[in-house]
């Protein structure tokens, strides 16, 4: 699959501070790709580039195979972290006035206002004022505006910040089929459960730099400590305890069973692998539990950075 | 090039369906007309207003010739009811006030010994006329004593006209530099008050786009420089279509309640007008004034004029407006405006200021050569000087600078924009605003 967006090198510093450090960032056709890292890491900085708000001090951005240009701005929706819409003007009239700015046509725009309004049962906004409205109503205008000029690239900052659960679950949806329909989509959030939900890829940026980035099944792979949560019924159940400690290292557990199970976590060694510890427990009683100890993305997000620091 | 022509329709609509331009709109012109007409009945009703002075003359050096009544004032003799019994009158508020003229062995003397009581503090109008019967009577006196005949001295009073020419061949009047320092003092006012109130509007404008947080969805679309032009050019024509509609409901109003209240035109310009410019209007042609007038607004160079006034026009409000949406990207809200709007507004006053104290009085002198140079008072200096006449070299300079600084100060108005726009939270200094310029794109 080729991408859709190649960021090389790119370098970007604010007066003494150096915002973006050298990032390169691959995001194939068709993917959602989640942009991740801490407050003030270098997401936005990265983001405003991509967009042309700024211009980076070096490097290149690659858009289809182009060079980056002015005439881009039709082929990206951006919807930033930050946002917010003209207060006192009417919802129609804002939501034709931004698309025309993205290169629609007036006619255009109105036929596809009108079908996404009626998608979100939203027609009856039209003539109110986004003042009228409240903030999980203007966050719907806000989507809709930001796809309404079915861009090839949409970047979503932070979208689900402002919806009830409902309609979070809606725009996730929508985001998804979007996808689905050939765009590509950057998704930039601090919700993990949301990256593993949504995101086919990742990238972590901490500190100006990309720390970590590719598929998050990969990633998942390579973050795996080989650890796994252990339900045993046997009746000697400190006997067997004591036993494998000896040969592995355990934890006491993070999760719980039904009924007076042994349960522990048990941190296999390089050269062990799982059907070893199966074996050693299924000789000692019935295995009733046993599932590989996998990283959330949270787990990676956490460990990722606090190594990087 | 439709895009900036998006933003500028959308600026002009928002400002021009916003209520309180509206308002303004419709209710400035029946303020402005109202309170003409209330200080013109006000001025009315004081002078009907008959003011009575007594005097008591113990000097027996005056007659009823010399306090002869006037429009507004009427003088009585109280000299033989006794000082003490006339203060008294006064106190009780029967009469405005008592002049005192006592007894003295010399004139210098009686000069700096004449009192007056009244029971307010008296107008300066008032003292004037007395001190002047005073000085004329005991000049008069005086002049006798001498031997002097005083009606000799009376025929030989003559007035002189100067006609004024320049090399061009123009020949002017007093009316005509009247009229001068009129267009060129109404040029230059009407572009400090449209800087102001449209250049405040553009920073607004900006202030609004941050706290709203739409301005990140509208520079994803569009280049903020082409943002910042298209609120200049939108506010501005919103300010024209304001003043447009100001201008003709000023003059429909006017003339309505001119005729429906039966007040003489004529009467209200002539009490603006000097004496002497009364005089010289009396004195042209002696045909009729209104013809009169505008022979001579035909004489002065308006097509220049007219060219001239739309160039400073223009460049002095892009200039200040550019520098008023620099400062709105700066800040979050309007209150931080404050620390960055007096040394935009120190300029533009210091224009108008110079321009009424030099221009009028010298319209070619150094202070006036000089403020009608530097950029930032040039559009209003130089539009009040324009009138008087200003060599091509001098135009083409000041024009030139005008430019110069005009691209610049965009240009420098720009980057502060582009980065203002994006930063929230703390208040920008000058230090900060330095570093902004400084971010490459």
């Amino acid at each position: 699959m080729s991408n859709l967006l190649e960021i090389n090198n790119v370098v970007k510093n604010y007066g003494d501070f150096r915002a973006l450090n050298n990032v390169s960032i691959h995001i194939p056709k068709g993917s959602v790709y989640g942009l991740l890292g801490p407050n003030g890491a270098g997401k936005t900085s990265l983001i405003r580039i991509i967009n042309q708000i700024t211009m980076p001090d070096k490097g290149t951005i690659f858009l289809d195979g182009e060079p980056l240009s002015p005439k881009h701005t039709a082929d990206i929706g951006y919807l930033p972290e930050e946002r917010g819409l003209y207060k006192s003007m009417k919802v129609g009239e804002q939501a034709l006035y931004l698309a025309q700015l993205k290169g629609l046509s007036k006619s255009e725009a109105k036929k596809r206002l009108k079908y996404w309004f009626e998608k979100f049962d939203i027609s009856a906004w039209w003539n109110k004022k986004i003042e009228e409205l409240s903030k999980g109503m203007a966050q719907k205008v806000q989507f809709i505006v930001t796809v309404l000029h079915q861009p090839k690239l949409l970047i979503f900052d932070e979208p689900f910040s402002g919806f009830d659960p409902i309609n979070a679950q809606l725009i996730a949806q929508e985001i998804l089929k979007l996808r689905d329909e050939g765009a590509t989509i950057i998704f930039s959030t601090h919700r993990m459960e949301s990256v593993e939900e949504m995101c086919d890829e990742i990238a972590l940026i901490n500190k100006s730099n990309k720390i970590l980035d590719g598929k998050l099944d990969d990633i998942k792979r390579e973050f795996r400590t080989n650890t796994f949560q252990v339900g045993l019924h046997t009746s000697n159940a400190k006997e067997v305890e004591s036993q494998l400690k000896e040969k592995f290292e355990v934890f006491p557990p993070d999760f719980k069973l039904l009924g007076n199970e042994l349960t522990l976590s048990v941190k296999l060694g390089r050269q062990d692998s799982a059907n070893d510890l199966l074996a050693f427990l299924t000789n000692r009683g019935e295995v009733q539990h046993f599932v590989e100890l996998i990283p959330s993305a949270n787990d990676i997000f956490i460990q990722a950075v606090n190594k990087n620091n | 090039m439709s895009k900036l022509k998006l933003i500028i329709e959308r600026e002009f609509i928002a400002k021009v369906r916003n209520k309180s331009f509206i308002v303004m709109t419709f209710l400035s012109p029946l303020i402005m007309v109202g309170m003409g007409f209330l200080v013109y009945f006000l001025m009315k009703k004081n002078n009907e207003k008959v003011k009575e002075i007594v005097y008591i003359d113990n000097s027996g050096l005056f007659s009823k010739e010399d306090f002869k009544d006037s429009k507004t004032v009427h003088y009585l003799d109280f000299t033989s009811k006794g000082i003490e019994d006339t203060k008294q009158k006064v106190e009780q508020g029967n009469y405005y006030g008592a002049l005192i003229i006592p007894k003295q062995d010399s004139l210098e003397l009686l000069a700096k010994s004449i009192e007056f009581y009244s029971k307010d503090s008296p107008g300066m109008s008032v003292m004037n006329a007395l001190e002047n019967k005073i000085e004329t009577k005991i000049r008069n006196q005086k002049l006798n004593d001498f031997g002097i005949d005083i009606n000799k001295i009376n025929a030989s009073r003559i007035q002189s006209d100067i006609k004024m020419y320049n090399f061009s061949g123009e020949e002017s009047s007093k009316l005509i530099n009247g009229l001068k320092i009129g267009v060129g003092a109404i040029a230059g006012y009407f572009l400090m008050m449209f800087v102001m109130i449209y250049g405040t509007s553009v920073m607004r404008s900006v202030i609004e786009e941050k706290t709203s947080r739409i301005i990140e969805v509208i520079v994803s679309s569009v280049k903020p420089f082409q943002l910042m032009l298209g609120k200049i050019i939108g506010n501005a024509s919103a300010g024209l279509l304001q003043f447009f509609i100001w201008g003709i409901l000023i003059f429909i109003l006017g003339t309505l309640a001119t005729s429906l209240l039966g007040i003489n035109m004529a009467e209200m310009q002539t009490a603006n007008l000097s004496a002497e410019q009364l005089e010289a209007a009396k004195n042209v042609a002696g045909g009729d004034k209104m013809q009169v007038l505008i022979q001579e607004v035909l004489r002065l160079p308006l097509l220049i004029l007219f060219v001239l006034f739309i160039f400073y026009f223009l460049g002095g409000y892009m200039l200040y407006s550019s520098l008023f949406a620099a400062v709105g990207a700066a800040v979050d809200n309007e209150t931080d405006t404050q620390q960055f709007m007096l040394p935009i507004m120190l300029p533009l006053i210091l224009g108008v200021y110079v321009g009424f104290a030099t221009v009028i009085n010298d319209p070619h002198g150094p202070i006036s050569v000089a403020f009608s140079h530097i950029p930032l008072t040039s559009p209003i200096v130089m539009l009040m000087r324009v009138p008087f006449g200003v060599t091509w070299t001098e135009l083409a300079i000041s024009m030139s600078l005008l430019l110069i600084t005009f691209t610049f100060m965009v240009w420098l108005a720009a980057k502060i924009y582009r980065v203002g726009i994006l930063m929230y939270g703390k208040k920008p200094t000058y230090k900060d605003l330095y570093k902004w310029l400084k971010y490459k794109g």
